[in-house]
């Protein structure tokens, strides 16, 4: 899947769908860009970040509380001005003279959205049509597509929370937006809403739609998004798609074996010689064990372990997860 | 940025206005003012042991001297939560990210809260003008209406304030206690420390620069306003020996009570800043 990625990634790069299109530029790009807090400037909330968001990409931004990931996002969408650096959006800078017209095109989802609550879900739309300059047309459409046609009467006051970030998300949906920010945006989701939340991610960018998002559920991430950056300390620790990543910080693979009992030194035996790193457990007494190996080794080791015949009862290999990738940079 | 776009500010404003409607914020108040101004009419004269209707002047004087407390008052109220509110829920930022400038969201936060305040006033003040209608000539209706028009004024210029406060303010509960502050400075407190300075001078210190004095206080040129537009009332305070005729134009203090609207304003549009 993850080779897959980067190749669609590049495609996706290329233009949505125009052939004869040129590459599209970057939505996003940032140069430089810092924010200092404080009275002298000595809090770094991001420090010189460079990152260029590919159009039509679903792009991840991934990092604790506190990394700097809401700082990042808040000065994107113009609400913080950076201390340095410069931000341009749309093939425009953030907040300079023709940005009104950018804000049209862009979609926000804030983290824990919140909305009035003396409004119905239909009204809280039209508001935000109006705003956006939109006709209300759109508005049933928005709460149908996150499934909230049947509250559409009902005040956000009685919303759930989960309902809430639906109409949030119905709400950075209207006017059909050419970049989407959502931050933590299945924060309070139950499982099913989360599937189709993504369903709806996937729709949008079959669309030519560029959407950035914020999460700190990385297995949820990492099965999704094209290409992601992860912040620590206000710094880009590493940028590019999933699989990029794993290469690039060479992670040793997982190799995940069931072995007939007794066997444990043949294993020693088969495997000696190559980079392994076995447990204590050695499978003597039967049972799953796990080897790590480095990644240019795999092939070799899995060679050798075809040498124990029928001893080898299952052989499993698992790729470091995005967890790990998460880990291994901070590491 | 620079362009001002009307769009986003009336629908801003239509929302704050309906929001005030839905809640019966603007029945409540338009209801307090109107059994305020009845009660006064009526019974205010109760004290020199008689009850009923005497004279609109007298009404005029006793109502200005309740607004002078109550507007301020139900103003700085309704303005000082409109920037702090929406940034301490957490609505504010999604807000900004539409396609509307910041100087627009105030001008739509004042303008819908100003028509909430202003249609209060005039239903509950409205009201009983018509109740005492039957019993005022023309020249009294003209006076009346003189009063509904400067309440109005008094209170979009503490609106104003309020609005300023709510854009300084970090957080809901400094712009409660700044509000309540800026009511006791205006409403209580400016009129006594002018009138301690004029006397522990003697009346050396600030004697002719007193009527000027009173125009830094959108409360009292409320006051002056009204004062002066009745004769009754004017001689029964005494003032006209003491103000200026330059000053007691109407128009004139009109603008500076538009001055006084638009200088928070004016205030709250600069330092809202990203």
């Amino acid at each position: 899947m993850n080779a897959d990625t980067s190749l669609s990634l590049a495609a996706l790069s290329g233009g949505a769908g125009a052939a004869a299109s040129p590459p599209i530029a970057p939505p996003i790009i940032l140069a430089g860009v810092e924010k200092r807090f404080g009275p002298t400037g000595q809090i770094r909330a991001v420090d010189g970040v460079h990152l260029e968001v590919p159009a039509g990409a679903l792009f991840g931004l991934i990092g604790h509380n506190g990394a700097g990931k809401s700082t990042l996002f808040k000065m994107m969408l113009g609400l913080v001005t950076p201390s340095a650096g410069s931000i341009t959006v749309l093939g425009r800078p953030v907040n300079g003279p023709d940005f009104r017209q950018v804000r049209r095109s862009i979609g926000y989802l804030p983290e824990n959205v919140v909305l009035y609550d003396n409004l119905t879900g239909l009204e809280t739309l039209r508001f935000f049509a109006d705003l956006k300059g939109v006709t209300h047309a759109g508005c049933p459409a928005a709460l149908e597509r996150v499934g909230l046609a049947h509250a559409a009467g009902r005040r956000v006051r009685e919303y759930s929370k989960g309902m809430r970030q639906r109409l949030g998300f119905a709400q950075a949906l209207l006017g059909d937006p050419r970049l989407l920010f959502l931050d933590e945006p299945t924060t309070g989701l139950d499982p099913e809403a989360i599937r189709d939340f993504y369903r709806i991610v996937a729709e949008l960018r079959g669309d030519g739609v560029t959407v950035v998002l914020t999460s700190h559920i990385l297995a949820e991430i990492q099965e999704r998004v094209d290409c992601l950056a992860i912040l620590e300390s206000g710094r880009i620790k590493a940028q590019g798609t999933v699989q990029q990543l794993r290469d690039g910080l060479d992670l040793p693979v997982t190799l995940a074996l069931r072995l007939a009992e007794g066997h444990g030194p043949l294993l020693r035996a088969v495997l000696a010689g190559l980079p392994v790193t076995l447990p204590e457990d050695d499978g003597t007494g039967g049972g799953v064990l796990s080897l790590a190996c480095p990644r240019d080794a795999k092939l070799a080791v899995v060679a050798a372990l075809m040498g124990l015949g029928d001893r080898l009862l299952d052989l499993q290999v698992q790729e470091p997860s995005l967890e790990d990738v998460f880990f291994g940079t901070r590491g | 940025m620079a362009m001002l776009d009307l769009h986003p500010i009336a629908v801003i404003a239509g929302k704050e206005f309906w929001d005030r409607i839905r809640n019966r914020w603007v029945l409540a108040v338009a209801l307090v003012f109107t059994v305020f101004a009845l009660s006064i009419a009526y019974f205010g004269t109760a004290q020199q042991g008689s009850v009923g209707f005497r004279s609109i002047d007298l009404t005029i004087a006793s109502l200005v001297s309740l607004v002078i407390y109550l507007i301020p008052l139900i103003a700085l109220m309704l303005g000082f939560d409109a920037i702090v509110g929406e940034k301490e829920r957490g609505s504010l930022d999604l807000l900004l990210t539409l396609p509307v400038t910041r100087v627009e969201v105030i001008l739509g936060k004042y303008l819908g809260l100003a028509g909430a305040l202003t249609f209060s006033s005039v239903a509950g003040f409205g009201l009983v003008g018509l109740i005492l209608s039957p019993q005022l000539n023309v020249a009294a209706l003209i006076h009346y209406a003189g009063f509904m028009g400067s309440a109005i004024l008094l209170g979009m210029a503490f609106l104003s304030l309020a609005v300023m406060v709510s854009v300084l303010a970090l957080d809901r509960t400094r712009a409660s206690g700044l509000a309540i502050a800026l009511w006791f400075f205006f409403v209580l407190i400016f009129d006594l420390l002018i009138l301690g300075i004029l006397v522990v001078s003697g009346g050396q210190f600030g004697g002719d620069a007193f009527p000027y004095l009173l125009l830094l206080n959108p409360a009292d040129v409320f006051r002056v306003l009204n004062v002066f537009s009745l004769d009754e009332v004017r001689t029964l305070y005494g003032l006209a020996t003491v103000f200026p005729p330059a000053l007691s134009h109407p128009a004139l203090l009109c603008a500076v009570m538009a001055a006084w609207i638009a200088a928070p304003l004016g205030v709250a549009m600069w330092r809202f800043k990203p």
